[in-house]
């Protein structure tokens, strides 16, 4: 699980302050500058391929998925290759290469984005409890989230397949439960530094209620660094499943087209037929590496001392 | 400046013996203490000194802004003759905004960048008058336009980027006088502004509060802002008043040489061409400077031996030469202001 390292340091550290000296709203600002910055439409252009790729799996893939009808043209000693009916050749189960790919596409962002859903909701709720209370509930609450943290998140993942058997869902939730703790302290860390501003202390002088102040203004002020995060955890997330899936921890249905299992199977055979790891692997590759650029690039255009 | 004066009602805001003492990683540190003053309504009245002179401070004493656990806060704030220090923390947050409002020193950092300015308004007339969103929306584009924003309704939808510095301390004077409160503390409303703006945000204060018996303290350390529109001027150093006086015999005949040296190093149309600015020599030190000794001592030029032995007290007195003038003075050789002139 730890082949892309959590992305937590990078903005936990310094979360973006939003005050805005240049004279533009820090969205339209964040958009002018994402535009004109050829890494975040590289970025941006792989995570569109990849998210139409995955809705539209259906209609792109050439056949059924996980249809073994080619099983017999499978050998122990080799597997056909790239041809006119089959574009990216067979697996080895006998499947069409290129309609797995597709419909793995579809398994990650699923995968993906209801594990990073989870995670940002639980660990931005605790964030915000945290950050927003301050005191002692700060205090329970960021020991909870560091004891979270002490679980490596691949005996998290075993223990979950434990308790609720091997699924999608175990996978979801081993993945989500991992990227808690980064979200929570992410949020607190940014809600914290923006209490101390001026705006807030104007609120408090105007007698506005706590709750509000923390509602209205200290919270929308801190989300910047949330919002990158969520991106840069899809693509860790797309790297984690595979890599459950590679540890034989992932969703066990043979039946479901899974990058990871993917490279599992291409294992025995790579020494014959490189191309079966190849495939999924540049895939995983080329996913992750579109998050990342697109949420690196979103960071440098949320944050004030980059502007130009 | 046309205010009833010798109409003396009961002061709105008595500050009695006030200190507050900060408790940091390196020990306890006395930001303020022994300060007195107190503002009837329809009073302006000034806080005066250098950065670090604890003026702020005291505001924020004032309105109930410093952090519980980290300060401690002594002596006695009274407004209305109810004591404030005895107020619980939600009584004290239903009286700012409503009672009292603050204006603070940066445009640019204390409004809300991502919130427009008219929920920003808006939201201290739902809070305190229970006013509905729309009718809130209605008043706020009414107080942008007392405050000299045209056309208001329209630029309530505006983010504070959208403005520029003046027009933002416009619209946070319109959010601190929104409610009507009766008192009104300035905290160096115009030191971030240019000066042309300064004058005319000035002049916006003075409309503003003058004749409705708003009650205002001013904290400054520009005495030309000093000149313009208070009453009466206390004169902080080092976190004690040094000086408290009329602003008239402030001026005229300054009598602590920290005073004295304060009006010595800004220029006067009446001086003459080519006259040198005096500035105060050294900087303030803010290392416990009151224990056994005068904290302006080693800058003093009317220094005597006593200064540096004894911790001078703040006596109050009949101005010297203006019968009538009270003002108070911590000092063991004042300047004979009769001699100098």
């Amino acid at each position: 699980m730890s082949i892309a390292a959590p992305t937590e340091p990078s903005g936990a550290g310094q979360p973006t302050p939003v005050a805005d000296v240049a004279g533009e709203s820090l969205l339209r600002g964040a958009w002018r500058r994402l535009r004109r910055s050829p890494l975040a439409i590289a970025g941006a252009a792989i995570v569109l391929v990849f998210v139409v790729v995955a809705l539209a799996a259906p209609l792109l893939a050439p056949y059924e998925p996980a249809s073994t009808q080619w099983a017999g043209l499978v050998t122990p000693q080799s597997v056909p290759g790239p041809a006119t009916d089959h574009l990216l050749g067979l697996d080895s189960f006998g499947s069409d290469m290129l309609t797995q790919l597709i419909y793995g596409a579809r398994q990650s962002l699923i995968v993906g984005v209801v594990s990073t859903v989870l995670g940002l909701s639980v660990g931005a709720t605790l964030g915000l409890a945290a950050g927003g209370f301050g005191g002692k509930v700060d205090t329970i609450v960021m020991r909870l989230v560091d004891v979270l943290l002490s679980i490596p998140s691949l005996l998290l993942a075993v223990s979950v397949a434990a308790v609720i058997g091997q699924s999608q869902l175990s996978v979801m939730i081993a993945i989500g439960v991992a990227q808690v703790p980064v979200f929570a302290r992410l949020l607190r860390g940014s809600m914290m530094l923006q209490s101390k501003s001026d705006y807030v202390l104007a609120a408090d002088a105007l007698g506005i209620r706590r709750r509000r102040i923390v509602m209205g203004h200290v919270l929308p002020n801190s989300m910047g660094p949330t919002i990158v995060q969520a991106t840069l955890a899809l693509a860790t997330a797309i790297i984690e499943v595979a890599a459950l899936s590679f540890l034989g921890l992932g969703d066990g249905d043979p039946a479901v087209a899974e990058w990871g299992r993917m490279l599992v199977a291409a294992q025995e055979r790579f020494g014959n037929d490189p191309r079966l790891a190849v495939y999924p692997g540049v895939c995983i590759a080329i996913t992750a590496l579109g998050f990342t650029l697109f949420g690196e690039a979103l960071r440098e255009a949320l944050d004030p001392r980059q502007r130009r | 400046m046309t205010r009833p004066v010798g109409v003396r009602s009961e002061p709105l805001l008595e500050v009695e013996d006030l200190a507050v003492v900060f408790h940091g990683s390196r020990g306890d540190v006395e930001a303020v203490s022994e300060v007195s003053f107190s503002v009837r309504p329809g009073e302006h009245v000034a806080l005066v000194g250098e950065s670090g002179s604890g003026k702020s401070v005291t505001a924020l004493a004032v309105m109930g802004l410093l952090p519980l656990r980290s300060t401690t806060v002594r002596g006695s704030i009274r407004y209305d003759g109810d004591e404030l220090l005895d107020l619980d923390a939600r009584s004290r947050r239903d009286l700012r905004g409503a009672e009292m409002a603050m204006i603070f020193q940066d445009p640019m950092t204390s409004l809300n960048p991502v919130v427009p300015i008219g929920v920003q308004i808006g939201e201290v007339l739902q809070r305190h008058k229970g006013l509905r969103k729309t009718e809130a929306r209605e008043v706020s584009g009414d107080l942008l336009g007392r405050v000299g924003i045209s056309d208001g309704k329209r630029r309530l939808k505006e983010y504070p980027h959208q403005l520029s510095g003046g027009m933002r301390q416009r619209v946070l004077i319109a959010i601190a006088l929104a409610c009507e409160p009766r008192l009104l503390i300035a905290d160096e409303p115009t030191t971030a502004l240019d000066v042309t703006i300064q004058a005319q945000i000035l002049e916006l204060l003075r409309e503003l509060v003058s004749g409705t018996g708003t009650a205002l303290v001013m904290i400054t350390h520009d005495l030309g802002v000093v000149a313009g529109l208070c009453d009466e001027v206390h004169v902080m150093y080092s976190g004690r008043v040094v000086e408290s006086a009329p602003r008239r015999s402030l001026f005229g005949e300054p009598r602590h040489p920290y005073t004295g040296g304060l009006l010595g190093s800004i220029p006067r149309l009446d001086s003459a061409r080519g006259e040198p600015l005096t500035p105060i020599p050294g900087s303030p030190n803010d290392a416990l400077p009151w224990t056994h000794s005068c904290a302006f001592a080693p800058r003093c030029g009317n220094r005597v031996d006593k200064c540096t032995v004894q911790t001078p007290a703040l006596r109050g007195s009949e101005h010297v030469s203006r019968p009538g003038d009270e003002q108070a003075l911590r000092c063991f050789n004042p300047l004979d202001t009769r001699e100098a002139s």
